[in-house]
């Protein structure tokens, strides 16, 4: 008997989700040993073509990670769709849009300028010649294409219907390790496919929930960056000591390594279930705790927030219920 | 036929399920139609108010996009309707004990009313009598009865009554509960004389050696002991010891001791080392009659109180007209002899003025008025008033400003500028002799500026609210405008209750009011709480909050945020739960939970987003991102 089909797909994504995978270490022949990987671009060389070749539903599961960014992200997402019979939205970019999604802030045409103009204030950019990738373009050989970027990042399930959700930027290892090891039981028949629509490899709670510190009532009178503080108390709440902590809105399963070691959680596992908009509710609950009642000593204690959009929606400005600005929203191709 | 008999048919012939009443805001009548579904057979929480006349036809002019989003707002409710559980009203016993805290004339009539029906009354006043600013008048407008002669014999039947316990030198520290089951801590401070032993014969008041001056009842124009009754008629009718002036406490507890020692009683009624006590109390209703305070009129530097000696407040002025008071009822200079042949009335001193008070303090142009009329009486001096505008909307107000207009009393229309005691030129000061003070006002009416010389000012200084008021709204639970009077539920149709079920106001606590209103709205309150006690239960809105613990992570956030104190946390379980009887259904820490673990009944995400959707359904939507 044939083994079923797996396969992994990289979207608009930095590739973390893939080391991820790679990081269970010996459960990957596991993988092997139940599977027969069909597609896995950065494992293996399979063309497009090749999928498009294969029969509906032939693969069993595809883990797709990254956001929909491009006409080629789109057009995959589509593709492996009608593919597969189980698709996964895996890790934080393909189910909320992650750090990309926070270009929905911005159009297209001050994106390609931060990055690609000659006097840009990106830092990092040399482009004496203001050169800039075009969708088109010719060379001697003949035409060269690239994909376009569409006006804004969406999530999978804003593009194409999807089976289950692996949050987390990228997923712990762990958690995946345990999600293959349920899909495999599957395989053999020693179990029932979760309820539709379920999220894997994450708990049911936030990171407090894992969060080894000790937590009070809380009064927050000051917001600093962290290296703004003095050494912090090893046993206390970060948000407590003054730190923009993401815990209390984000979803548990990564046995709160950020806060267990000193860094708050910036929110990559998404909001908790039942919750709609990670962001929003961040927000609410920060200020429901600054302590201050005047509207000036409020503003200064929100102040200390350097970059609200960046700490509250980090990693869900895509999905989230604002999901973009008009101006990236209003620009047509 | 009437609206509500419409509705009621058309539940029935059209088989109805949800109801949408397009109207008023639901503070007002959600009531009345939700019992309406009731009547038809309905579930009364399958109905909603959509709010259009607040939310639309009062704050716009526009009729078209009012039109579009009174529509919108229908819509909105007509979705969130759908969503709507079949929802059980909460039942509650209610305690039919009450708490009244303050013991001025509101606060005593609402005691004596609530006991009067046979109810145990806990009655918590902060100073060390009762009586309340009452108790300082020397005449009520527009009778001229003496004020004591009315109040004192309120006074003692509420302290002999035996279904009212009386709290003096007491104040409430803590509420805990919700209607009809608060749990409320009294803090008792230590008076320093055993009120069990203490007959209150006077002789430790007699022999006590330190005379200080007395700036509560006498408003700093007379004297009292270091232990002392507030006031000759005072109730209960015990002494209060004063640690900052007695010579015993102030060498660090050594010498003098003269109370003690001539204490007739046995044993001795004087209890140095008395301590502060806490009691506990359950009441299913509170009142507060918390009063007012007096405006400071030091707040306003070109009036001079404070710095011209001969410039007075209408309080002290009430305790200069009282024959018991500390000139025996003589109007007199503050040299404590002369009396004034020429005197200044300035009216809305700190009030109706947007420097210190917007509001009008009610009582000052009738106490004003009076105040003529007694200096008049009493000294036979020139008397002017200086009024924005004379109010006198009460019974036979009116006919007593006439009553002062015909003893020939001043009137001038003006705002005053400025009251001065150094004298234009040699000419003026030879004029109107020494320790002549000058009014200068603008005559609005005669349409010129005038100086006006007398020898005595009396500034009208206005109600403001109790300093700590916003501090006694958190305590129970009740919110303050932004000006700091309680606010009621509603300005004309409720202004008894308050948006929390089981208190009430009453008096001034809740604005200005003269003496009559007071006492009506004592009596007001008192039967709103009989009203209660009656019934015996009550029906609570079923809306409340509560916890999904396997969602809760313990993150803490919604602790401190709950203004009905019905959050705790479970520290074995790592987890915060709600107490559904404290639970008042304000929606602050569902709003708050980070972890969207704490739902709130009737404001489910499906609910609000239902709402949206319909609000937003004729919203133009060509910012819906693109789809390739």
């Amino acid at each position: 008997m044939s083994k079923p089909k797996f396969a992994m797909y990289w979207a608009a994504a930095c590739g973390g989700c893939e080391i991820a995978v790679l990081n269970i270490d010996e459960k990957v022949l596991d993988l092997d040993a139940n599977f027969e990987v069909a597609f896995w671009p950065a494992a293996m060389d399979v063309k497009y073509k090749d999928v498009e070749a294969m029969e509906d539903a032939s693969i069993l599961v595809t883990l797709f990670n990254g956001s929909i960014r491009t006409d080629e992200n789109e057009h995959m997402a589509r593709l492996l769709r009608r593919k597969s019979r189980i698709l996964v939205a895996f890790g934080s970019c393909a189910n909320e849009g992650c750090i990309p999604g926070l270009a929905n802030l911005s159009s297209r045409e001050s994106l390609f300028e931060r990055v690609y103009q000659a006097n840009a204030t990106s830092p990092s950019t040399e482009n004496p010649n203001n050169l800039r990738p075009q969708a088109s373009s010719q060379v001697p050989e003949g035409t060269l294409t690239l994909p376009p970027l569409q006006a804004v990042i969406r999530t999978l399930d804003q593009v194409v219907e999807v089976d289950y959700h692996v949050p987390g930027c990228p997923p712990e290892s762990r958690q995946i390790a345990a999600v293959l090891d349920a899909l495999i039981a599957v395989v053999k028949g020693e179990a029932e496919l979760p309820p539709k629509g379920a999220v894997l490899g994450a708990g049911n709670s936030t990171v407090c929930d894992e969060c080894a510190r000790k937590r009070d009532v809380k009064q927050i009178g000051k917001i600093s960056r962290i290296q703004e503080l003095p050494p912090l108390a090893t046993d206390v709440c970060l948000l407590e000591q003054g730190l923009m902590c993401a815990g209390p809105a984000t979803r548990s399963g990564c046995d709160s390594r950020c806060p267990n070691v000193g860094a708050p959680c910036i929110g990559c596992y998404g909001a908790a279930p039942g919750v709609l908009d990670q962001g929003a509710r961040l927000m609410t609950a920060i200020a429901s705790v600054v302590d201050a009642n005047e509207p000036d000593a409020i503003d200064r204690v929100l102040d200390g927030i350097p970059d609200p959009a960046g700490s509250f929606y980090r990693f869900s400005l895509a999905h989230s219920l604002l999901r973009a600005n008009r101006a990236a929203l209003a620009e047509k191709p | 036929m009437a609206g509500q008999e419409l509705i009621e048919q058309d539940i029935h012939e059209q088989q109805l399920t949800r109801v949408v009443v397009a109207a008023c805001s639901p503070h007002l009548h959600e009531k009345t139609f939700r019992g309406v579904c009731e009547r038809s057979g309905m579930n009364p929480y399958l109905s909603e108010m959509a709010s259009i006349r607040e939310h639309v036809a009062w704050v716009h002019t526009d009729k078209v996009a009012a039109t579009a989003k009174a529509k919108a707002i229908v819509s909105g409710t007509v979705e969130r309707v759908l969503k709507n559980d079949p929802l059980e009203a909460i039942r509650v016993p209610i305690d039919a004990q009450t708490l009244v805290v303050g013991g001025g004339i509101a606060g005593i009539q609402a005691a004596l009313e609530v006991a009067e029906a046979g109810y145990d009354v806990y009655l918590i006043e902060r100073e060390a009598s009762l009586g309340g600013h009452m108790a300082q008048f020397d005449k009520t407008f527009p009778t001229l009865d003496c004020a004591a002669c009315i109040l004192t014999p309120k006074m003692a039947s509420a302290g002999a009554h035996p279904k009212v316990h009386l709290f003096t030198w007491s104040e409430v520290e803590k509420v805990e509960g919700f209607v009809g089951n608060y749990t409320v801590t009294v803090k008792k401070k230590p008076r320093y004389v055993d009120e069990d032993i203490c007959t209150g014969c006077g002789i430790c008041v007699e022999k006590c050696p330190v005379l200080v001056v007395d700036d509560k009842f006498e408003a700093g124009i007379g004297y009292r002991k270091a232990i002392y009754w507030p006031f000759a008629q005072a109730v209960p009718n015990l002494p209060v010891l004063d640690t900052e002036t007695c010579t015993y406490y102030i060498g660090g507890k050594g010498g003098c001791r003269a109370c003690e020692k001539f204490c007739p009683t046995v044993p001795n009624s004087i209890k140095f080392d008395q301590k502060e006590e806490r009691v506990t109390l359950k009441v299913g209703n509170i009142i507060l009659a918390t009063g007012w305070d007096l405006f400071n009129a030091r707040r306003i530097p070109q009036y001079g109180y404070g710095r011209l000696a001969n410039v007075f407040t209408n309080l002290e002025l009430e305790r200069m007209c009282n024959a018991a008071g500390p000139t025996g009822g003589k109007v007199v200079l503050r040299d404590g002899q002369t009396a004034p042949k020429r005197v200044g009335i300035v009216h809305c001193v700190g009030s109706r003025d947007r420097n210190y008070n917007r509001h009008c303090s009610a009582i000052c142009c009738m106490q004003s008025l009076k105040t003529a009329h007694l200096v008049k009486e009493r000294t036979g001096a020139e008397v002017y008033n200086f009024y924005i505008d004379i109010r006198t909307p009460g019974k036979e107000y009116d006919e007593f400003y006439q009553r002062v207009l015909d003893d020939g009393v001043h009137f001038v229309r003006g705002k005053v500028a400025e009251i001065s005691d150094i004298p234009f030129d040699p000419a003026e000061a030879s004029r109107n002799g020494a320790g002549t003070l000058y009014i200068q006002v603008e005559d609005t009416l005669a349409g010129m500026q005038r100086r006006i010389p007398v020898d005595m000012v009396v500034l009208a200084a206005g109600l403001e609210p109790r300093r700590d008021s916003s501090e006694v709204g958190k305590t129970f639970g009740i919110a303050c405008s932004s000006n700091g009077w309680f606010i009621e539920k509603h300005a004309k149709m409720d202004p008894i209750a308050t948006m929390t079920e089981g208190v009430f106001v009453a008096g001034c606590a809740g604005g200005p009011k003269d003496i009559p209103a007071s006492v009506s709205q004592g009596s007001a309150a008192a039967a709103r709480v009989l009203n209660y006690i009656r019934q015996g239960e009550l029906a609570l809105e079923p809306v409340r909050a509560s916890v999904l613990e396997e969602r809760c992570s313990g993150c803490r956030i919604c602790n401190g945020l709950c203004p009905f104190n019905a959050i705790s946390f479970i520290e074995e379980r790592k987890v915060t739960e709600i107490n559904a009887a404290l639970c008042q259904g304000c929606g602050t820490c569902v709003a708050a939970c980070p972890a969207g673990a704490i739902q709130g009944t009737g404001f489910s995400n499906e609910q609000l987003f239902a709402q949206i959707e319909g609000l937003l359904r004729d919203v133009n939507r060509s910012h819906e991102p693109e789809v390739v």
